[in-house]
This record gives structure tokens, sequence and C-alpha cells, in this order.
């Protein structure tokens, strides 16, 4: 594993989606979501890469590591953005995370988005997990990093914000789902994973 | 082969998939390298096979690990293959893999370009998804200059899904290749009026990014945004909306006036039912108001009173919010702000980080000279407090802009900031010590009256260096004594009790500090050695001058044996200096005046940026060679004398092997003088506003209490506390004596300010410094260029997007194309628009006709003038815009249909458009299918429905029907079209031979549905498959282009155009536009051309260009291909 912290800690962080290249770049929405679970113990931290450094798979690290000991440590009543200042990429950028249950799902925007735009989409994204999963839990997103990955792939694109409304985002997944079933009649063995 | 399939999927069902992976690597917590390892090496077996479910199964697999932190990078060029996969599936898991590890230095993904094409023109939309999101993620300026065309076709593609995922990447493209917005443009802002809504939030937020870097070339679009704002329902777009004009109205005051209405309303509607988004909306219209609005004290006075609301609530989002707004208030209106100060000093002790931290924000613009000390103290509490390094460090940074922001004005005692910045050095752990240290540095080199009480304190800071710098290669802290050490040196004359100084700064603890800060120290040493000296020699204690000498002697040794270098050649330069003063000084010569001036002459402080600023001089040209360069011959150190040649001259002879120090004094005494002549270099000029004499100043500094009992805290130091105290009561005796002097006043002018003098609390004026302070401004050359440019960041890449978008288009402004082209270039769209339009209006005027005659037919005559000038307006208004389709390169237009008007059975005349226009593009993976792209355009009022398009094949074209169906059915249009609406479809067509241009007979019949009833339609129409429409461009190096010269195994035919007035840069660019061809090489007017066909036939033109003609030689594998491309071509040139 990349990095190991106390084994009673489950610390899987997904980033998804571009991260903000600073001054590279124009990307302006890094979704990472960070879950987190004090019962289980494995480690699994999954993320897309971040986009400014060619060799950027330790830096990645180091940011999820940074950002979920920031947004871990924060209490339940404080306000859901942080501004993480050099880690994130400047002051113009800052972390809006929201906290389910054993998950935390951080984004990272920067000042042209709206915060409580962007907490809603969080919601949305929830839902659109909840809704894809059948009741989501953890482990749904653990062992379906995959499946994760296209259902934010159909809410945020290139780091924007591509569609908001929830059930035309399960429309195209359902029907992207049943065009992939079509395809696999030898592909798939028939066992299912939890 | 069987064999091989069926032994692959019986290995198949022992491999891993990404379920099993995930449940390894859980199972095996404590050797879970290894059994990473393991697998990588079980996923390289798998990418070894040929079958790519197998290999799709170990790309997803590796995604995960990248994921993990793994580089997977080596696997790049498998992920192209599953990425090439036919099936989605597969597709889908090669563009997620793609998407996480390409970037710009990826070598292979220059391989994608063909296969992302290919995708994003697949019929399914989900490839081209797919496609489109996984290139969001790794465009590279290569891959936008050849995908952008591609691209833009898809932003009027059929569904809105692909639509609105193009829309979005453009914005990436336009990020890297800044050349294509300007013909994209048009396109974008059409899908502002997107008939959904997906693809509309779309445009609007791509606008709404580029916008918001460079506001000023999107001010023609405020009247369409403002049309949508008013009538959007959607949050999002409404948000992005509102941020859009919040940069707009700086730039145009009157959009400011507009907005206010419609934004109060937003307010006030928002306020009333309290969902997220609503008071989100509701917040950014706040900023956007206060940003835009300078003299509109209603309104913002609205705004503060919701965000006042905002902060006070209990929830901590919006509190948070509410501050955040409230900055960018304060950026314009810091009046309005500081009646809130209560509330924000509320929030700096609130338990959330965030929270404290705006407010710090805020506080920034709340301080006046009144409430600076108050607030400050406030903070140094905070300081105390503070758990966590990084918002301590925040805390003082904070402490630092507040007290020095617009040049100290806030500051009316520079002895209580002095003692701020040195109780500061007390914070462990900070990063900003050099922050601190640049501020000593600052105030004392700036304000002459300080420099006393400055050394003083910098004195007693090097007498506990080793408080400071307790751990000083870690401790960023320490760098406070380098700020020390050169006050003390600088200003050594102040210096009460120098020879202890000397001493702490001669102790073997510096030795540890880090090298730079010794060098200073070594530096300084000989200023304070150089002023000690000069008292004991004027006192005549000539023992005492030879003790210093002789401790300075014993120390210095200590920084020779230094291993940085700076501090080394310091110190052996300086104890060799100080030998030969002994050797002076046993001889019993004064050396004192010699020695003080080697330190002789004031350093004035200069803007930093006041070096670039010095203008240049007229009919100075600093690039032109003042002598030609010098030939390599010459020899290196004649070099420098010619470029400055005449002053060498004048002010350094030769060098001196060794120069005594009365010699340097003399020629530092020469300098000035010179420095004073010159025009360039910079002087010393006072400042024009804050030039208080300093005379009765320095006698006034308070007696400072020295308070040694107070534990952990730097013995010896003053509190800036006391300051506060001295400063109240200081300023209650100013207050009492003015007071008393207005009240003589009052008798005096008998009340006649009666509403002024009962309003005086303390205004900002009544303030009077503590001691008159000379701020000296930092220089700046005289006549200094006002430039704003040094602000920007060379490197920004918004910059290239800083383009003008309302100029018309160019003709060399195109995308490169790759195989669009016109089908019927007989006729260019712009002649053939007029046309259209004429049959079009037609019925209209009818129409009018028709009721006009029930009126006065004088008014009849003029309204049809009208009308026929709305016509010719918006003729204009559709050539230009045909005009911006040709130059981007977007082909279309080719056949208009017509349909007259028909009678039906009630005999009242209906009439029906349809506009279809055709694209045909070869198709690359298969070398006998072209692919036409048709769009339908309803231009009637009525629905049509039922569209069925038929062609009437030939022996070597026919259109590719679905299986079991007969040559004589049509294809069913996917679509119904709604009136007004236009929608794209697809045919493919097959050919065998692509040598002959041809032309198809088509049919196309539908359903015309309105009020009345439905009746049955037909439209004929002609395909016309030129030759040039089977050709693909593609670039040849210009020796692989010989080569096929050379084989031998062309055919040659050539052909001459007379009366050929444009340009050969423009009838070049005509040729590769319509003919697809691209260029080789151009020399002169004179060049070589290549094109090759979708069957692999190698087309090779030689133009040239005459004075009034053009002959075209041509080389190409089929001799009738050739014949009639050139046929083709002709035709084109003879056009233009």
């Amino acid at each position: 594993m990349a990095f190991c912290v106390e084994m009673t800690q489950t610390i899987c962080i997904l980033l998804t989606d571009r991260f903000k290249a600073s001054e590279v770049d124009g990307l302006r929405l890094l979704t990472h979501f960070v879950f987190y679970n004090l019962l289980c113990c494995a480690l699994s931290i999954l993320f897309s890469k971040m986009y400014f450094l060619p060799q950027s798979e330790d830096t990645q690290q180091q940011i999820i590591r940074e950002t979920f000991h920031l947004v871990s440590k924060r209490d339940e009543n404080v306000c859901n953005f942080l501004e993480g200042g050099l880690l994130i990429g400047g002051s113009d950028n800052k972390l809006i995370y929201r906290h389910y249950a054993t998950l935390y799902f951080v984004f990272c925007v920067d000042s042209s988005e709206s915060e409580l735009g962007i907490l809603d989409l969080i919601q949305v994204f929830v839902e659109t997990l909840d809704k894809c999963f059948e009741n989501v839990c953890e482990l749904d997103l653990i062992f379906h990093v995959d499946k994760v990955h296209n259902i934010l792939a159909e809410m945020v694109m290139g780091g924007m914000v591509l569609e908001t409304n929830m059930n035309e985002i399960v429309t195209q997944i359902d029907a992207q789902n049943k065009l992939e079933k079509s395809e696999t009649f030898i592909f798939q063995s028939p066992r299912q994973d939890r | 082969m069987a064999l091989k399939m069926v032994k692959g999927s019986i290995d198949r069902m022992f491999d891993k998939n990404l379920q099993d992976l995930v449940r390894g690597i859980r199972n095996h917590k404590e050797d879970e390298a290894k059994y990473i390892s393991q697998c990588i090496d079980e996923i390289k077996q798998e990418l070894k096979q040929d079958n790519i479910a197998v290999k799709a199964n170990a790309v997803c697999k590796l995604t995960y690990l990248q994921m993990l932190g793994y580089d997977i990078s080596w696997a790049a060029f498998n992920i192209i293959e599953v990425m090439s996969a036919s099936k989605f599936t597969f597709k889908r898991i090669g563009y997620l893999a793609a998407s996480q590890c390409f970037h710009e230095g990826t070598d292979v993904i220059m391989l994608t370009t063909n296969q992302i094409r290919k995708d994003l023109s697949s019929p399914n939309q989900y490839d081209t998804g797919v496609a489109l999101t996984g290139l969001s993620c790794f465009v590279t300026p290569d891959l936008a200059r050849d995908l952008a065309n591609d691209i833009m076709t898809l932003m009027s593609h059929t569904k809105p899904y692909i639509r609105k995922k193009a829309v979005l990447i453009m914005y990436k493209v336009f990020l890297k290749y800044p050349e294509s917005l300007r013909p994209a443009f048009p396109r974008l802002k059409e899908k502002l009026e997107d008939p959904d809504p997906g693809v509309q939030s779309a445009a609007v937020n791509v606008i709404c990014e580029l916008a918001r870097r460079n506001p000023k070339n999107y001010l023609s679009l405020a009247p369409l945004f403002f049309k949508l704002m008013t009538s959007s329902t959607n949050n999002w777009v409404l948000i992005k909306i509102i941020k859009l004009f919040g940069a707009l109205t700086p730039l145009e005051p009157r959009l400011g006036k507009k907005l206010i209405e419609p934004l109060t309303n937003l307010i006030h509607s928002h306020s009333q039912h309290r969902d997220l988004t609503g008071i989100c909306a509701s917040v950014s219209v706040l900023i956007s108001l206060s940003s835009g609005m300078p003299n509109h004290s209603a309104s913002i006075q609205l705004c503060v009173q919701k965000l006042r609301i905002l902060i006070e609530d209990s929830d901590q989002n919006l509190k948070y919010l509410g501050l955040l707004a409230m900055s960018k208030i304060l950026k314009t209106h810091p009046k309005s702000v500081q009646s809130h100060k209560d509330l924000i000093l509320q929030c700096l002790d609130d338990k959330d980080e965030s929270i404290r931290l705006r407010a710090l924000d805020l506080l920034y613009g709340m301080v006046s000279k009144k409430n600076l000390m108050e607030i400050v103290k406030k903070l140094m509490i905070h300081v105390d407090k503070a758990e966590g390094t990084t918002y301590r460090d925040e805390l003082l940074t904070k402490i630092i802009d507040i007290c020095s922001q617009s040049n100290y004005q806030y500051i009316t005692n520079f002895e209580w900031y002095i003692s701020i910045l040195v109780e500061l050095t007390r914070l462990e752990g900070t990063r900003h010590g050099h922050l601190i240290a640049a501020q000593m540095l600052d105030v004392a080199i700036r304000v002459k009256a300080i420099r006393r009480f400055a050394v003083s304190q910098m004195a007693m800071l090097l007498d506990n260096a080793h408080l400071i710098a307790s751990n000083a290669q870690r401790n960023g802290i320490c760098e406070v004594l380098y700020a020390a050490a050169w006050i003390c040196g600088e200003f050594s004359e102040h210096l009460e009790e120098a020879n202890q100084t000397l001493e702490a700064m001669l102790r073997p603890k510096v030795t540890t500090l880090p090298g730079h800060i010794q060098a200073v120290y070594v530096q300084n040493m000989v200023k304070l050695y150089a002023s000690i000296l000069q008292q004991k020699e004027q006192a005549g204690e000539k023992e005492a001058a030879q003790e210093i000498t002789q401790l300075m002697i014993e120390r210095l040794p200590q920084f020779v044996q230094s291993a940085d270098l700076e501090v080394q050649e310091r110190a052996s330069c300086i104890l060799q200096l100080i030998k030969y003063i002994q050797k002076l000084q046993i001889k019993e010569v004064p050396v004192a005046e010699e020695v003080i001036a080697l330190f002789a002459g004031e350093l004035n402080p200069v803007a930093p940026k006041a070096q670039k600023k010095v203008p240049v001089p007229e009919g100075l040209d600093l690039d032109a060679w003042i002598n030609e360069p010098p030939s390599d011959s010459e020899s290196e150190d004649e070099k420098p004398k010619t470029i400055f040649h005449e002053e060498e001259q004048r002010h350094s002879r030769h060098r001196q092997p060794e120069i005594d120090e009365e010699e340097l004094a003399r020629r530092r005494e020469a300098r000035k003088q010179e420095q004073a002549n010159n025009p360039f270099y910079i002087k010393s000029s006072p400042s024009p506003q804050k030039r208080y004499q300093d005379t009765p100043g320095v006698e006034h500094i308070p007696v400072v209490q020295i308070d040694l009992s107070v534990p952990l805290k730097v013995p010896g130091m003053p509190m800036s506390d006391q300051y506060v105290k001295l400063e109240e009561e200081r300023r209650h005796k100013q207050k009492l004596e003015k007071d008393k002097k207005k009240k003589k006043q009052k008798k005096e002018k008998r009340g006649k300010h009666h509403r002024h003098n009962s309003l005086h609390t303390e205004s900002e004026e009544d303030i009077a410094p503590a001691h008159h302070v000379d701020i000296i401004t930092e220089e700046m050359p005289e006549n200094a260029l006002p430039s704003d440019e040094d602000d920007k960041d060379p490197n920004d890449p918004y910059k290239a997007l800083d383009i003008d978008l309302d100029k018309p288009l160019a003709d060399s402004e195109k995308l490169p194309v790759q195989r669009h082209r016109n089908v019927e270039t007989l006729k260019s769209p712009d002649s053939e628009v007029p046309l259209v339009e004429k049959k079009s209006k037609k019925p209209k005027k009818k129409e009018k006709k028709h009721k006009d005659k029930e009126r006065d037919k004088g008014k009849k005559k003029e309204k049809e003038k009208k009308v026929v000038e709305e016509e010719e307006e918006e003729k204009k208004v559709i050539l230009q815009d045909l005009h911006y389709f040709s130059s981007c390169c977007y082909l279309l237009l080719s056949l208009v249909c017509c349909l007259g008007t028909v009678q039906t059975a009630e005999s009242i005349p209906i009439t029906s458009f349809l506009n279809l226009t055709y694209d045909i593009q070869g198709n690359l993976q298969n070398d006998s299918q072209v692919t036409v792209s048709v769009i339908f355009e309803n231009k009637s009022t009525s629905f049509l429905k039922s569209m069925e398009l038929n062609v009437l094949d030939s022996l070597n074209t026919k259109m590719l029907r679905p299986e079991g169906s007969s040559v004589h059915d049509g294809i069913p249009v996917p679509f119904q079209l709604p009136p007004g609406i236009s929608n794209e479809a697809q045919f493919v067509f097959t050919l065998q031979s692509i040598v002959m241009a041809q032309k198809l007979k088509g049919t196309l019949s539908f359903i015309v549905k309105n009020d009345e009833g439905s009746t049955h339609e037909k439209l004929d129409f002609k395909l016309h498959f030129s030759c040039a429409s089977y050709l693909i461009t593609t670039p040849c190096y210009s020796d692989a282009f010989a080569k096929l010269l050379e084989s031998g195994d062309l055919h040659m035919s050539s052909i001459k155009v007379d009366g050929i007035s444009i340009s050969f840069q423009h009838l070049l660019a005509k040729i590769c536009f319509h003919h697809h061809f691209s260029v080789v090489e151009r020399v002169d007017s004179c060049a070589s051309m290549y094109s090759r066909s979708i069957q692999g036939h190698h087309v090779c033109l030689l133009v040239k260009k005459g004075e009034n003609s053009v002959s075209i030689d041509g080389k190409c594998n089929d001799s009738t291909l050739l014949s009639n491309l050139l046929d083709e071509m002709k035709e084109t040139l003879s056009k233009c």
C-alpha cells in the first residue's frame, strides 16, 4: 500500500475527475470523495489522477492523505467549506465536503462555482449512487469503483458540471448498463460480488 | 483458431476480476505490496493475450491499482488497444483508464487521434459520449487541433446528450488550441438558445468560464444573457449568469442600472422560500450587485442587511457564505461593511476555523487609525490561543497585512508597531519569519524617526538570540535575526551599548545559524566595529579601541571556518582588513575615519518594480546594436568595453590592484556626484504628501518600562499593550486639547456648525501620529510608466483566450478540416441563400397583401417596403452567419428544396418549406463507404412527421439499408420535426468505384400535420457525390512526397485556368478546403499539394500561379480519377 496508518482505520479516498491544475490548466472542479470508516480494516485509496504533474501518483497520494487529514478532524457542526491553501492549488480553490455516515464526499472547486450549488451536487451524486446501487453502502463503492466513476462521468466532465438532474443521469446510466448487458453474453462470469 | 478461442475463455474463468482484486488486497493487509506486485505480474500476462475481453479485464484492474498510487503508464499501449475495441463495455474501460493515466507527456497519445475521431462519429451515442468524456481529461494541443472540427460538428448532433458533452468539451479545446475559439464561437453562441436545458446550461457554463477570464470580449452577449436571466428557471444557469454579470458590470456601467431591478426582485423572492440553491443564488446576486454598482447605496444597503441576516444565522454554511460575500462588498464599499465590525469580531471567536479565516479576511478592510491598535491587540490574544500552526501563521500574516496596508496608512505609533513585531518573534514554529524580518527592515529604513528605537529593540533581540534561534536550522523565526543584525549594523550610530551588541554577534552560537544570516552578521559586525572605533578614537581611548580590534581578530576565525562560502569569503576578507587596521593602530595612526568611510552613504528604499518602470528615452532603441557584434576572433574582454564604451572611459579608468580607504571615499563622493547628474539613476525624492518635519518628535518617545517578571517573554522586551495604554492616554489628552479649542471656536462661531460638532466623536483626522514620522515612499524613477502589465502572469493559459470575438472571421481563420467539404461546390453558399430567402418570403408577402386589401392602399405600399427592408436585413444577417459557417468549415447548404404552394381540398393555400442540407464524409475505416449527414430544417408552421428518405441506387453507389429491405424501401428518418426545428440524420452509402463523380436521385416523403389535418407530401432531390468527397485530407512530408513522385507509377494530367484574380494564399486555401488537399510545400507562387482517397489513391498536385492564370499539374494512380478531380477543380477555380 502506498502508505500506512493505524490498521483500525479505513481510508478510502476516491478522487475523481481532474484536479485543479493550479496555474497550468483551467480545470475547475476536482471531485474527490473521501470515505472513511473506523471499523473496517482494509485500506483502499482510490482516486483518479490529477492532471498537472506527469508522475503524480505520489503527489496524488499526498493530497489525498492531507485532504483526509483536514476533513476528518473537523467537528460535526461546522460549515462544509474548507480552505486548503497551497495543498489544493491556491486561495481561489476550496474544499467542499459532505459527511454521510462513514463516508466523506469532498469536492474541490474554484471561485466560479457556487458553494451551495456544489453541496447540492454532492447530494444529487449520493442520491444517484443510492438509486444505481439500490441502498448504496460503502462496500458497493469499494468494490465497484468503475461504476462509481461512470456515474460521476455523467455528472461532471473534464472538471465542469455537466448534468444536475438526477433523473436524466439515472436514465443515461440505465441505458448504458442495458447496452453493456446486451454485449456481455460471453464475457461476464455469473458471480455477483459485494 | 476456434480451439484458441475456447482455450481463452476457459482461461478467463480463472482470471481475477476487479472484485477479486479488491477482495484480495483487503485480505492481504500484512503483505499488500507483495500481493499487488504478484497481481501486476498476472495482469502483464493477461495483457499479452489476444482476447480483448481478457485485456479489458486487466486494464480495469490496472485502473484500480493506479488509484492506489501505482504507476501504470507502462500499459498505455494496451489501454489504447482496449479503447479501440468495438464493444461499448470494453471501450468504456479503455477510456476510463486513459482518462486516469494519460497526460500531455504520454507519447502514445498521438496514436489515439483517429480512434477518437472514429468514436466521435460512431452511430452509437454512448460510444461518442464515452469518447468525449475521456477526451475531456487528456486533451492535448495536438488532439485539440485535429479534433476541433469533429467536435464542432457534434455540437449540432441530433441527441442532446451528445450536444451537451460536445459543448462542454469545447472549453477544453479552446484552452489547448486558442485559435479554435473564433471559428467556433458563433455556434457556441447559438447553443445558448438550444431547446434542451442541459445543452443550454452547458453553453452558459462554457461562456461564463471564458468570460470570467476576459470579460471585455463578451460584453456584446449581455443582452442575450439578460434575456436568459429573466426567463431561466434553472438555478444553476441563473447563478452562472449572475456571476458572469458580476464580471461584466464593472466594464459597462449602464448594465448595472438595468440589472438592479431584476436582481432586487430575485433577492426578495429567494429570501421568502429558504431553499438552499435559492439562497445560494441570492448570495451571488448580492455579490455581483456589490461589485457592479459603484454608487447605488440603496441596493448596497439591502445587500449588507441580507448578509447580516446570513451571518447571524445558526447555520454555519450560511454564516461562511455571508462573510465571503461581505468580503466582496468590502472591496468596493468599505464604509458600509465597517458598521458591522461587532459582528465580524464576534466571528473571530467562532469555533470553526473556516469562519475565523473569513472573518480575518474582512478585518483587513475594517481597520482605521482609531481601531487598529484595538484590533491588533485582539488578534494578538488569538495568536496566543491558536492551536494549529496554519491558523497561527494566517493570523500572523494578517496582522502584518493589516498594519502595513497602503503604506502604513493606519499606523499612528511606529514604536507600537515595532514592539508588535518583536512580540511576534516569540511565535514558535512559524513559517513567516522572513515576513516579520522584511517588515522590520522596511519600517527601520523608511521611518527615520523610529530608527533609534528600532535599533535598541534589535540589539535586544540580538542579545536574546539564543531564545529565538534555539533550533536554528528548522526554525523559520530566526530570519528576524537577519533583520536585527542588519538594522543594528546599518544604523549603529543610534546604538547605545554597541560593545555589548558586537559581543552578542560574535558569540560562538551564531555559527549554528543558517548561512545567509551569518553572512549578514559578519558584514554588520564590521559596521558596528567601525562605529565603535570612531567613538573610542574621538574619546581618545586608544586602548579600548585596540581591545575591540583584538576581540574581532580573536572571534572572526570561527566564521572563516564556516562551511558556507559567502560567510567564509566575507569573514576572511574582513579579518585581513582588521589585521591591517591593527597594524596601523599599533603605529598609532588614526584609522577610524577611513574605516567608517567604508560604509558611508545612505541607503534609500527603491520600489521593487522601479527598474522595470524606467521609461526608455526617446530615440533609444534598446534592441539595436550599438556596435556591430564583434567577430569571433576578437578577444573576450573587449566585448563589454565596446558596449559601454563612453561610460567606461568616464569613470573607471583602470583598476588599481589595491585601493585604500581614502581613494574609496573619494570615489564614492565622485560617484554620488555623477549619479546626481545622471538622469537615469534613481534619486531619492521625498514623498509629496507625507513630509513631516522631524524636529520635536524624537524627544517624545515614551519611556519604556521593562517588565522582567513576565515569564516566557523575552526579558527586556517592551510590551505592545503598554503602548496601547499610552496611546489611549495620549489620544485622550489630544482630544481634551482639541475639545478646548473647539469650545473656543464654538463660542466664536456661535454654533454655526452645530451639527458637525455634535457629531464629532473621533474622526480619522483627529488622531495625530504619536511622533512625526517621515514615511519615505519607495523610490520610483521620474516619469515612470504606469503599467499594470507586470501584475499579469505571462504563463497564464487564459491569456491566449483573450480574443476579440466580435470581429468578423477572416478567411484564414479556419479550423483544420479533415474530411468535410461542400459537395455542390458549383454554388457557393452565399449565392444560394438569397434564393432560398426570396422563395420563403414570397408567401408571407402574399398573406400581407391579402390582409392589406381591406386597409388603406397607401399604407400598404409603405408596409411592403418595410417588409422588403426587413427581408433584406434578414438576408444580411443570414449571409453573415453563412459567412461564419463557411469560414468555420462547416459545410452545408448544398441542396435546397422548396415545396411550392400546394392546393388542398379546402383550397386554402398551405406553404411548407423544408430545407435539406447535406455533407458527404469519406469513411476512414471502410474504403467503400461514405456517410452523408443531412440536416432537415422545417421552415413551415406545420408539424412534419413520418419522414422517409429513399435514393434510387445506381450500379456503383447504393444506400445501405437494413437487412431484409428491398432497394425500393426508403429509410425512415428517426425523428419528427416540429415547426422551425432542424435536426440531423446520417445515411451510409456503399460504393464500388470512386473514380467518377455521381449524382443520385432521391425522394423524401413525409406527412404534414397542422390544425386542418394531415397531408402526404413528397420532395425530390439530387445528391451529388463529387470525386473530391472521396478524398481525405492527409498530411504528407516533403521527402515522402518526393519519393512518391519518383516512383513513376502515377498518371499525369494538367489543366490551366485563366482569369484568376485572388491571391495565391487564398487559392491554396480554396483547394484545401473544397477539395480536401493539404499543402506539402510552398515556394513563392508555386506549391505542391497532396491528398489520398478513401481507397488509397495518392493524388499529388503542383500548383503554379502566373499573373492571371493558374496551372495545375496532377499525378495520381488512376487517370480517370485525376481527370475528374481536375475538372472539378477547374470549375471551382473558374468561379473565383
